[in-house]
């Protein structure tokens, strides 16, 4: 079966080295943006199964990727966790009405990260 | 990639976000307070963050946790910027900086009770004065009212933005009218399994989710599926692919804990109905759906009418905020490690050398004018270039400290100082740069504590009662020229030079010292002249350190001081520390290099121009000034008696070199040979440390040559001899 393959997009080089290790340890494969706009640039022209943002980013922000993604035909049902540091009820709701399909509460680890894209992925 | 790497990665970032916010509140400070500034203070401090979350630094997660949440609310303009906040903010990212030095040196994490209890205390205020605002306008954000009245992120403006674009709430499970009877009791569930039941609602289905692969979660996690709902199931010509028209009931093995199925439907909250238990096997009545338009319309594409013009408006704002930034082009880099760069670079000054050695083999073949080598040469010399490029970075990352530097001297002298900075884009390798920040920071000290008067003693002689820091830095005939200017009352140097008598690093029978020889007396270890030694500078161990460090950056240090008006150092220092230029000289069989930066000029002497000075001492005349001769043929091990030194006079040349503490000298040399690039090779990591040679190069014809070590060797010809002033 062809592995699961995902976007990182975070604009820390420190959280996107996380995510690569730990995502492809876990045996998906990994591609890497390192903000919004992109993200959107690199998605208009290819094709991954989930999409893993950070929200806090320059240029175009996580929710903002979400929303121009959600736009678009070809990504509107695409499956995209959110990077959070905080589990609040207000932030998971912020998220979800915001267009994510679920999201990872940092700090995270492999597994977690495993878990919640295999909970997504189509 | 391991884990030391990715945390060697983070500290990097960290310096990065460490100055991003540092340039963003000075910009604050300057008047420069729009969105985009705190918003990249913010995200520097946020990211920090979550690298120390994520790395386990709970000292440094738990402080930026803080810092964090008042930058949200100044993000938020609930809390006002003022300059009071930006002072304080500033002191807060100090202590910020010291955690990260704390986390990367291992040492204990910095006492940051004081400043975080300030940071927390501004944060509550906002939840005491403006929080019970916050939350009525919360849900109220959907009308255009300024959103930074409220409470919340900006993410609300977008909250409020979607549920204006998705209609209303998809009504809660509960609410829905009891119009069917339960579900019959075919789901019996068994022993200590636990009944659960899932009946995902319209909506389920949105933001890319799949309600399919929870069910699989559920059998993977060992439940059975023991009923299917499809009671309200439609015809098909009525079917909405995006409704939630079946329910199912599981059973669930009674090892499986509540909390982990609950994690399963996490993401999808309110869309799908979950029940555990006793409930589970009494779920609410279900609801047919009627195939009414304003029902079954999926709510993206029916926006209530009200709502509308809002949604129009807050969407072009929201396409419009970010334009400003996203037309900036994409920063195109990545990371490489420094030992595979400093591999390259290597692999490069290598390349350099065979690229001579060759050029000199086919010149001794008599080819050497073909165009082919030529095209070689230049080409290597590019390639030397760009990857000599690959280690600079720009001088800025040293000058942003500088600020900070200022803040605390300012408070701890009293001295209040303008800073003006010009040519912070000037490249410099890496390593001169990691090296540079130690002499510079001592410079800036020494000109603020030293350098700067008194408010009151600038008053009075009619200067404005802030002095000026000036620092700049320019590329100037192959070397980096840094300048750091103050506008103070110049180097005292009649003080400098009783001083220097007192200290008996002068004779003080010696009157006929220079201006720039008793300015560069400061420089002399041990030297101080503060009357009162502060905390900051004035031990008496700087300067010489400073011109120390300098020295080892291959770099050279100078003064311009001007009385009553301020004094200047100059720093030249090399575009880098791997090549250099040379001078190759001829001394008896051996060829040695003299590093082009020490050499001032050569000539032949005429006999008339070189006076003997007792046994062993040469002095050549250079238009009226006399310097010691040094005869290179001593390190070479070669004889030095009078009668070889005499000869090799008579048809040597002396290469005329300006030294960090002597002076100027002459060595003696038998002949120059060429002058050109090289790659210096320590001897140390080859041989061991000898005294007198800086390192060894391999010359075209492949030979190994040593590098001189211009200052110490003059240092110790004139040591032997007594202070060649005297006999001056």
């Amino acid at each position: 079966m062809k592995p699961t393959r995902i976007l990182t997009v975070d604009d820390s080089a420190s959280m996107r080295a996380l995510l690569l290790h730990a995502l492809t340890t876990q045996g998906f494969e990994v591609e890497q943006a390192e903000d919004g706009q992109q993200a959107f640039e690199w998605l208009a022209t290819n094709e991954v199964d989930v999409v893993i943002t950070d929200i806090n980013m320059p240029r175009l922000d996580g929710f903002g990727l979400i929303e121009q993604l959600r736009d678009t035909a070809r990504h509107a049902d695409r499956p995209i966790l959110v990077l959070t540091t905080e589990s609040s009820d207000e932030k998971k709701r912020r998220a979800r009405d915001a267009g994510a399909t679920g999201w990872i509460v940092k700090p995270f680890d492999a597994e977690k990260l495993a878990t919640a894209v295999r909970r997504v992925a189509h | 990639m391991n884990g030391i790497d990715i945390q060697a990665i983070f500290f990097d970032e960290c310096e990065e976000s460490l100055q991003a916010a540092e340039a963003g509140l000075d910009a604050c400070k300057a008047g420069t307070q729009d969105g985009e500034t705190i918003n990249a203070i913010f995200r520097a401090v946020h990211s920090i963050k979550g690298g120390a979350g994520a790395f386990g630094y709970e000292a440094l997660a738990s402080y930026t946790h803080v810092f964090e949440n008042l930058l949200g609310d100044v993000r938020e303009g609930t809390v006002p910027v003022t300059s009071d906040l930006v002072d304080m903010l500033l002191l807060a990212l100090d202590s910020l900086r010291d955690h990260v030095e704390s986390v990367r040196g291992g040492t204990p994490a910095p006492d940051d009770a004081a400043i975080k209890a300030r940071l927390a205390e501004a944060h509550e205020n906002v939840g005491k004065d403006g929080g019970a605002a916050a939350a009525e306008a919360a849900p109220a954000a959907s009308a255009p009212e300024p959103a930074a009245a409220s409470g919340s992120s900006d993410t609300d403006d977008l909250d409020a933005l979607l549920d204006d674009l998705l209609g209303s709430d998809p009504a809660p499970a509960a609410a829905q009218a009891p119009v069917e009877e339960a579900a019959e009791d075919e789901g019996e569930v068994e022993g200590d399994e636990w009944a659960l039941y899932v009946c995902p609602q319209a909506g389920a289905m949105d933001n890319g989710s799949e309600p399919l692969l929870w069910l699989r979660e559920l059998v993977e996690l060992g439940g059975t599926c023991v009923k299917c709902d499809e009671s309200i199931l439609p015809q098909i010509d009525e079917m909405d692919p995006k409704e939630g028209y079946l329910a199912w009931t599981f059973a669930m093995p009674g090892s499986v804990e509540r909390d982990k199925v609950a994690d399963i439907f996490d993401f999808v909250g309110e869309q799908c109905l979950v029940l555990y238990g006793e409930e589970a096997l009494n779920p609410p009545a279900r609801e047919r759906k009627v195939a009414a338009p304003e029902a079954k319309a999926p709510p993206a594409v029916a926006p209530a009418p009200a709502a509308a013009p809002a949604s129009a408006a807050a969407k072009t704002e929201a396409a419009a905020a970010p334009s400003p930034t996203a037309a900036a082009p994409a920063s195109q880099s990545i990371r490489i490690d420094l030992g595979k760069l400093d591999q390259l670079i290597d692999g490069v000054g290598e390349l350099v050398i065979a690229q001579a050695m060759l050029a000199q083999r086919l010149t001794n073949e008599g080819l050497a004018h073909f165009e082919e080598l030529a095209m070689l040469e230049g080409l290597v010399r590019d390639i030397q270039e760009s990857a000599m490029a690959f280690r600079a970075q720009p001088i800025s990352s040293v000058f942003s400290r500088v600020p900070r530097l200022l803040r605390e001297l300012a408070s701890s002298t009293g001295k209040h100082v303008k800073l003006v900075v010009a040519g912070e884009t000037t490249e410099l390798d890496k390593t001169v740069i990691e090296r540079l920040s130690e002499p510079l920071t001592h410079l800036i000290r020494n000109a603020v504590d030293h350098g700067i008067e008194s408010a009151e003693d600038r008053q009075a002689v009619g200067k404005d009662p802030e002095g000026t820091l000036t620092l700049s830095a320019e590329q100037k005939a192959g070397r980096i020229v840094i300048r750091i200017g103050d506008d103070g009352g110049g180097i005292n140097r009649e003080k400098v030079l009783a001083k220097a008598i007192e200290k008996g690093i002068v004779d003080p029978e010696v009157h006929n010292l220079s201006d720039e020889e008793i300015d560069n007396l400061i420089f002399a270890p041990g030297f101080s002249t503060a009357a009162q030694v502060s905390s900051i500078s004035g031990r008496g161990v700087g300067m010489d350190v400073v011109r120390q460090n300098v020295k080892e950056l291959g770099g050279r240090i100078t003064i311009e001081s001007r009385p009553g008006q301020g004094t200047d150092f100059v720093l030249a220092l090399p575009l880098t520390l791997a090549i250099s230029d040379g001078m190759i000289v001829q001394v008896g069989d051996q060829s040695l290099v003299v590093p082009l930066t020490h050499v001032v000029e050569s000539l032949s002497p005429a006999e008339s121009e070189i006076k003997g000075m007792g046994r062993n001492i040469r002095m050549l005349n250079v238009r009226g000034q006399f310097l010691p001769i040094v005869p290179l043929r001593q390190l070479t091990g070669g004889p030095c008696a009078d009668a070889s030194a005499e000869a090799s006079m008579e048809n040597g040349v002396l290469v005329v070199v300006e030294t960090e503490r002597c002076g100027q000298a002459a060595l003696l040399v038998d002949a120059i040979i060429d002058q050109r690039q090289f790659v210096i090779k320590s001897l140390d990591t080859h041989y061991r440390s000898v005294d007198g040679v800086a390192g060894a190069t391999i010359l075209g014809n492949g030979r190994v040559a040593l590098i001189v070590d211009v200052d110490r060797l003059v240092l110790d010809m004139t040591s032997r001899r007594q202070a060649p002033a005297e006999a001056a």
